[in-house]
């Protein structure tokens, strides 16, 4: 089981490598000190779903339109990853996260090394239930990009850059 | 198409595409094309997902009707809203009741081709909706009035010089914008905003789950995501041919959509939103009110369109359109429109080589018309569709339902004695003659080398121009006196039965038995240097030049008729050996809608590509020393047909196994298709696409390089843009060439 959980994020790293989106690892302990190294502020987000894991004070967690606009950074938490895509999969939920996780120049999905799938059929399995149920997502992979401009460009209408910080198990024995 | 006028004026069209468009089509293009191949190599089970994908369109179209009541209750049971339109008036008519109801001043939309075809952003301007597109690409072709040219990439005819040369010109910025991120960046500011104070937000859908009325939209800017959630008011508009049943059945969609289409092994965004969604709305009049403090009351609604598609559910040949999931790869992958882009080879609003199916299905026929012609069945494409639509057929179903409502033929009494097809009256001249090569080449041959001199001479080639579209700059192909098969009666087999590993008919195509009947004859002695029997029966033409032309029956016909002259020779035990690719493409792929299914496996069973089949006996161990073979270096362009089948593998091997050191082209087809290029309407289009074979082959690594191709039209292709003869790889093994004759 183990010897699983570390092929996946082997592979998941190696996804968001090719994408050149860089990835932190971090324990749930050590959350804040590694968003200091990455976040450009000011930074918004959204409550972390997960339990005993919080946003440091410093990152406003009640966004509103106007912070949204003068935003820099979003973090908010991913439901979970794809590890043969790189993707994290983020819900849309009446909090805003998922306007928050778009506007900001970078985003910063937060989620947990156990919460990753190793392939697309595993992550849509397990969003059907979700979306049945009247829920949303998106499956974000790297920054949003165009090459309408005649050359491709990274940060279209939504990030430029995407940085993802994998929590490891020590927050949670589920 | 059938006067010479229409002829030069669809020529003059294609020269100024190719000109003025050309360029930035054919880089973007190729890129997406060559991405493609790379991204669904790292997928193991590619054509497995491929058939999934197939299975499960099959399965919704076909019970589409009950999936469009499970959608609508579902999507009423989520409190959103669903409509029904039959047509374009229709969708257009209640998508301005909604923007009326909303009081809306202005509506942002996210890319959507489905929305071109209603033509929705013209109707709500007539109400003065401010309309605005946020897909950076539509935004441009807003900006600068202009169609898409590209079903993905609407803007792909346009280069990052032009576009920064519309904006300044338009907006007149402080500081002149000049690159792609300034370009990006400005746009992103001003569609921001736009889209902040945007009453309604409109976008298609990739997908529609019945299950969980799910739009999934896969983008990769953020201004799907944007359009729908911003504005408190969401339409959705899409085809009903877009619903999948569940949830599920999305994943091989998601797997294969961007790697099809833009090379992408996935697009940034796979927005799977299910609406009303319960995202906050982003309201710029309270721009103080925390998001979680609000309570929306969000509206959806979802406007399903008809318009043409539940008829061609009904129709046996169009349905397959309906598969279509609108990824590009048919476009990208096709040399024509790698050259012209969708301004030449589209219709009123699709584009690429499914635009055929579409437009017959949604405009009509006079739109599929337009750019029909464009296919020139070389099926490429096929193997590229990622829900294995046979886009070819398509084509050629619809040019076969044109040619029937085509006018009466002003020359027809000129042709009616010489061409002995099974096509109604009022086809057009130029197709039947190209569609009865046979009984041209039956006579040319006869009349060799009169009818040679004749059609050369001035005056001939001055009619066959005005009256048939043959373009004179065309070298025409010389008929020989003697016939492949009659030099094989007086020559007789050289391998007794008694001594014989096994025993083939070679089959004696049009071009082989009467034009180059060299390598039919070499294709003799290096099967006989390899033990095997020969045969040449009469066997008929297959069909492949009326089947080019959409004569269906007569092709149809042929096919029985082949049939007929093969079926005994393969029961003997003898197998089918065939020179030309597009005649055993013929075989292999398009008589399957031809024969009755036993008689076509049978003969797919038992035909044989020539070099396929040395492999085949080297394989077996038959010693390869007979065969001739140096190790000269040759330059090898396989046939697109015979690449489809997958069969170029083995005429690379065998001349490496002969000693030769092969360099084989990597570009999707010559372009000279058979007859394609000597129309006068395409002639410079043939060209250009030959253009970048002749690159390939001029560089220093394969100049001088002996040049050799599969097949005939590619030959004559080679022939002309090199100024240097190419022969088939068949000549290469050819033992007269070890003994130096």
């Amino acid at each position: 089981m183990t010897v699983d959980v570390q092929t996946t994020r082997e592979r998941f790293e190696e996804s968001l490598a090719d994408l050149e989106v860089p990835v932190t690892r971090t324990e749930p302990t050590a959350l804040e000190s590694a968003l200091e190294e990455i976040v450009r502020e000011p930074a918004i987000g959204t409550p972390l779903e997960f339990e005993a894991v919080s946003l440091p004070d410093w990152i406003d967690d009640a966004p509103t339109p106007a912070t949204l606009e003068a935003a820099t950074t979003s973090v908010t938490s991913a439901s979970f990853g794809i590890a043969d895509y790189g993707s994290v999969v983020l819900p849309a939920r009446p909090d805003g996260s998922e306007q928050v996780s778009l506007f900001p120049e970078l985003h910063v999905p937060v989620l947990r090394e156990s919460d990753l799938v190793p392939d697309m059929p595993t992550a849509i399995d397990r969003l059907g239930p979700v979306l049945r149920d009247g829920g949303s997502a998106i499956l974000a992979t790297g920054p949003s990009a165009t090459a309408d401009m005649g050359a491709l460009v990274r940060g279209a209408h939504g990030p430029k850059a995407v940085h993802v910080v994998l929590l490891g198990d020590g927050e949670t024995d589920e | 198409m059938s006067d010479a006028g229409g002829r030069r004026s669809k020529a003059a069209h294609i020269r100024r595409l190719l000109e003025t468009e050309g360029d930035a089509v054919e880089e973007n293009t190729i890129g997406f094309n060559r991405g493609r191949y790379e991204s669904v190599a790292d997928l193991e089970d590619y054509e497995e997902l491929k058939s999934e994908a197939r299975a499960i369109k099959e399965d919704a179209i076909e019970r589409l009707p009950a999936l469009i009541d499970e959608l609508t209750a579902t999507v009423e049971e989520n409190g959103g809203t669903v409509y029904l339109a039959d047509d374009a008036a229709d969708a257009n008519r209640y998508i301005r009741e909604v923007a009326s109801e909303q009081d809306a001043d202005r509506l942002v939309k996210s890319k959507s081709m489905t929305t071109e075809e209603l033509e929705v952003n013209e109707a709500l301007e007539a109400d003065g909706v401010d309309v605005v597109e946020t897909d950076l690409g539509e935004w441009v072709l807003q900006v600068a009035d202009e169609a898409p040219s590209h079903i993905v990439a609407p803007a792909i005819h346009r280069s990052e010089v032009d576009i920064a040369r519309l904006f300044n010109e338009r907006f007149d910025p402080e500081e002149p914008l000049e690159t792609a991120e300034e370009l990006t960046a400005f746009a992103r500011e001003r569609l921001g905003g736009l889209i902040r104070e945007a009453d309604v937000g409109m976008t298609g859908a990739n997908f529609i789950t019945a299950d969980s009325g799910t739009i999934a939209l896969v983008t990769s800017e953020g201004n799907a995501r944007k359009s729908a959630v911003v504005p408190d008011t969401h339409v959705a508009v899409a085809g009903v041919e877009k619903i999948v049943p569940s949830v599920e059945d999305l994943s091989p969609f998601i797997e294969l959509i961007g790697r099809s289409g833009t090379g992408q092994d996935i697009t940034s965004y796979i927005s799977l939103l299910t609406p009303p969604v319960e995202s906050p709305v982003v309201d710029v009049n309270e721009p103080d009110v925390a998001f979680a403090d609000r309570d929306d009351d969000r509206e959806f609604h979802l406007v399903l369109i008809d318009n043409g598609r539940m008829a061609m559910r009904e129709d046996d040949q169009l349905r397959e359109t309906l598969y279509c999931i609108r990824c590009s790869a048919c476009a990208n992958s096709c040399a024509n429109f790698q050259s012209v882009g969708g301004h030449a080879f589209g219709g009123e609003t699709y584009s690429g080589g499914i635009a055929t199916g579409w437009e017959a299905g949604v405009h009509g026929y006079d739109s599929a018309a337009e750019f029909n012609d464009l296919c020139t069945g070389c099926s490429r494409c096929v193997n590229q569709c990622p829900v294995e639509i046979d886009i070819p057929w398509i084509n050629t179903v619809v040019r076969d339902r044109l040619n029937r409502g085509g006018d009466e033929g002003q020359f027809e009494f000129l042709v009616e004695g010489l061409t002995p097809d099974e096509e109604p009256g009022g086809i057009d001249l130029q197709k039947r003659l190209f569609g009865n090569y046979e009984t041209l080449a039956k006579l040319g041959s006869a009349t060799a080398p009169v009818s040679n001199w004749l059609a050369d001479a001035g005056p001939a080639r001055t009619v066959l121009e005005r009256v048939a579209g043959v373009d004179s700059r065309r070298e025409l192909p010389a008929f020989k006196r003697e016939t492949l098969r009659d030099w094989y009666e007086s020559r007789g087999p050289r391998i007794d039965a008694a001594d014989a590993e096994r025993e083939v008919v070679l089959y004696p195509d049009t071009y082989t038995n009467h034009v180059d009947v060299d390598r039919g004859k070499a294709a003799v002695r290096v099967l006989e240097a390899l033990d095997v029997r020969v045969r040449i029966p009469a066997v008929p033409e297959s069909g492949r030049a009326p089947l080019s032309q959409g004569m269906i029956d007569t092709a149809d016909e042929r096919a029985s008729r082949v049939y007929a002259a093969l079926a005994e020779h393969i029961d003997a035990g003898r197998d089918v050996v065939v020179i030309e690719p597009s005649d055993l493409a013929m075989f292999r792929r398009e008589y399957e809608k031809l024969l009755p299914e036993a008689s076509f496996d049978r003969l797919r069973e038992g035909s044989y590509e020539v070099l396929e089949y040395v492999y085949g006996l080297l394989e077996n161990g038959t010693d390869a020393d007979a065969l001739g073979g140096t190790d000269a270096e040759v330059a090898y362009h396989s046939h697109c047909q015979q690449r489809t089948l997958g069969l170029e593998p083995y005429t690379t091997t065998v001349l490496e196994t002969a000693g030769y050191d092969v360099l084989e082209s990597d570009v999707e087809c010559c372009g000279m298709a058979g007859s394609f290029g000597y129309k006068t309407e395409y002639y410079e289009l043939s060209v250009d696409v030959g253009d970048r074979l002749r690159e390939q082959f001029t560089t220093p690594a394969a100049r001088d390089r002996i040049v050799a191709a599969s097949g005939t039209s590619c030959e004559d292709q080679l022939g002309s843009l090199l100024e240097r003869d190419a022969v088939h790889p068949v000549e290469l093994l050819d033992p007269r060439r070890r003994s130096g004759r």
